[in-house]
């Protein structure tokens, strides 16, 4: 059974519908994600499971059993906040244990579970510091633990990472995800980038302008997305707009405008004659240079192209192809040859390919 | 040191002159007058006698014996800090609501409650006082220590509000909420987060209120009895109607000191280091 269940649970500001007819049921122990841009709704719907806020409609089931009218401190639902909101005037030890005080624990399971935790999140030497005196990757693990120690039934964790930089944020996600995987805690939790989204998640929930767009494991949402918005919000996408001409036994044949025609995955309930994109990968994209010995005939999705521009990144070099019918596309390579920054010059004729079961269909 | 750090010491130094030099003139220098004059001999026709004569310095302790041989100072002291200690928790326990409500309402209405606070020193400060007179005079409790805290109170209100306020109005909400979902109920939250918090609002609101307190004569004057004389009123008395300088400056350095002792002593309690073990 699931451990949340949210049933079509709609919030409104004024006008305005933050969250917008949401249901979702998140199983125990999964570490599910909530993705999507800036004033999407993901705070607003973490803080209606918090309790913090009650929906207009629908409504919300803990194990089985509805949320509605029970306070924050009554409900078995921690929160890590963006700003960590670590108590100033307690050590880091009275900030951990704070739960556990507020539970009524004796000063021996106290101290024995405050020991633990402190080392799970590798905080021994700082029991005595207060908040001011530790860094940024610091208060971030103490708010982890004042979120875990209690053994909550969720974990909601909001943009943890965000005020983080860069290096220590790709830390923090490795022990993140040990974390979760040894107190074996249910976590939701919030982000509005795709990386870390994909990078931890074992489902992601996609949001937009209050509504869920997909909900899938990391690979499907990528590799997979279910509309425009999914396939743009996730990582870099070509989109070329097409025609269905045939969607039948177990075969899609689209034609790109002004390019020709196509195969592609086969996807149900398509009509021929119409009208949509198809969304390609940069990765899934193959170059070889024109007439040379490399070129891929043996694709069947197989175009001429022209080399527009390029973009170093170290480990891979996308490159900026324009298509015979003026469309643009790019293709990321990986720079497996040591020392070699590219491929392909500007202006350089090239080869263009992708597999048939590359890509995906969508409807506009 | 770089010259940058030397311009910039030299700038601070240029700065802080003009109040230092203003402490020194205006703050130190009357107390040590007053202390030395705690030690001379009252003149003849009050005032103070020459420190010097006959090319010897007059020094008595004749106050100080004054002082500690009589019951009757150690009461008006004590009672005075009663009064003050009494003042200030009853401002506390109504300035905490009001500060919490003002720190916790729409901030455009935070402006307009603050100048609402503050309203009342537009007015001149006896004139308020008189009123009181008028307030308490037919409900039977004029000239009694009842009026002179009522009064007391009421004057020092706002010194314990606005400190409280400008404290609580910079509290991060999310605490709270954080407090709360970890399991605090309303109470716990107030206790453990708020209250900590405000101390530092507490102390200098406590300070703007005893402090004063100890050392004001009108209101005891004008709405206690005969019996409701504080330390203020005596030090007045010395100064203006008995003409005893030298035991008016006494009584003014021991309630200074005692003054100190206590801020030393809740300094010394409210240490960081006896709160983290
Ligand atoms: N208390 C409120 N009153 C009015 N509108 C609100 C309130 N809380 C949120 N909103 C609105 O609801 C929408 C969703 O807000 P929310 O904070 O949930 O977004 P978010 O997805 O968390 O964004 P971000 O990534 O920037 O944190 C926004 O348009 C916001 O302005
Ligand atoms: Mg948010």
């Amino acid at each position: 059974m699931a451990i949340l269940e949210i049933r079509n649970v709609t919030r409104r500001f004024a006008s305005l519908k933050a969250v917008d007819d949401v249901s979702l049921s998140i199983e125990a122990g999964e570490f599910f994600t909530l993705l999507g841009p800036s004033g999407c709704g993901k705070t607003t719907l973490l803080r209606l499971i918090a309790g913090f806020d009650e929906p207009d409609d629908g409504a919300l089931f803990l194990d089985g059993a509805p949320l509605a009218g029970i306070p924050p401190e009554k409900r078995p639902v921690h929160t890590v906040f963006q700003s960590y909101a670590l108590f100033p005037h307690l050590s880091v030890a009275h900030n951990i244990a704070f739960p556990l005080r507020m539970a009524g624990q004796n000063d021996e399971q106290i101290r024995q579970l405050l020991k633990e935790t402190l080392e799970l999140v590798h905080l021994a030497d700082k029991a005595q510091h207060f908040p001011h005196e530790l860094s940024g990757g610091q208060k971030q693990r103490v708010a982890l633990a004042r979120g875990l120690i209690n053994k909550p039934r969720l974990l909601l964790l909001d943009e943890p990472l965000g005020a983080l930089d860069a290096k220590l944020r790709e830390q923090m996600e490795g022990e993140l995800i040990a974390l979760q995987r040894e107190v074996g805690i249910t976590f939701v939790f919030v982000t509005h980038s795709q990386q870390e989204a994909l990078a931890l998640s074992h489902r992601i929930a996609v949001m937009n302008c209050g509504r869920i767009e997909q909900v899938d494991c990391p690979e499907q949402i990528y590799g997979f997305p279910k509309n425009r918005f999914v396939a743009d919000f996730i990582g870099t996408i070509n989109l070329l707009p097409v025609e269905v001409r045939e969607a039948s036994h177990g075969r899609l044949r689209l034609a790109v405008d002004g390019l020709g025609e196509i195969i592609a995955a086969p996807a149900a309930g398509l009509k021929t004659g119409e009208r949509g994109s198809f969304a390609l990968r940069p990765e899934q994209v193959r170059v070889a240079a024109a007439g040379g010995h490399h070129e891929i005939p043996e694709l069947h999705n197989h175009f001429h192209g022209r080399v527009r521009d390029f973009l170093y990144l170290g480990d891979v070099t996308v490159y900026k192809l324009e298509l015979d019918n003026g469309v643009l596309i790019e293709a990321l390579l990986a720079n497996s040859a040591p020392g070699r920054a590219k491929f392909f010059e500007i202006g350089d004729t090239v080869s263009v390919g992708w597999r048939c079961d590359a890509g995906v269909y969508l409807r506009d | 040191m770089t010259k940058r750090g030397l311009r910039g010491d030299l700038t601070r130094w240029l700065v802080s002159l003009p109040p230092t030099v203003f402490l020194l003139v205006f703050f130190l220098a009357p107390t040590l007058i007053m202390v030395t004059a705690s030690f001379q001999n009252p003149g003849e026709f009050g005032g103070l006698a020459p420190l010097f004569a006959e090319g010897q310095a007059r020094l008595t302790l004749e106050t100080y014996r004054f002082f500690f041989g009589d019951w009757i100072y150690a009461e008006i002291f004590l009672r005075s800090f009663l009064v003050a200690g009494a003042t200030t928790l009853i401002c506390l326990i109504f300035a905490y609501p009001l500060a919490l409500t003002i720190a916790a309402s729409p901030k455009r209405h935070r402006d307009l409650l603050v100048l609402l606070v503050i309203l009342p020193f537009a007015s001149n400060f006896l004139i308020r006082v008189y009123a009181w007179i008028i307030l308490l005079g037919p409900a039977g409790l004029l000239y009694t220590p009842i009026a002179v805290i009522a009064g007391m109170v009421y004057v020092h209100l706002p010194f314990m509000i606005l400190p409280l306020y400008t404290n609580l109005e910079k509290h991060d909400p999310t605490l709270l909420e954080a407090a709360q979902d970890l399991g605090a109920g309303a109470w716990t939250r107030f206790w453990r987060v708020t209250w900590p918090l405000s101390l530092p609002g507490i102390w200098s609101g406590t300070a703007l209120v005893f402090i004063p307190v100890l050392g004001m004569f009108a209101i005891p004057e004008l709405l206690g009895g005969t019996g409701d004389i504080l330390i203020g009123n005596l030090i007045k008395e010395q100064f203006l109607e008995s003409r005893d300088w030298p035991l008016g400056s006494t009584l003014s350095l021991l309630l200074t000191l005692a003054v100190l002792a206590l801020a030393a002593l809740s300094a010394w309690a409210a240490s960081p280091r006896r709160q983290r073990s």
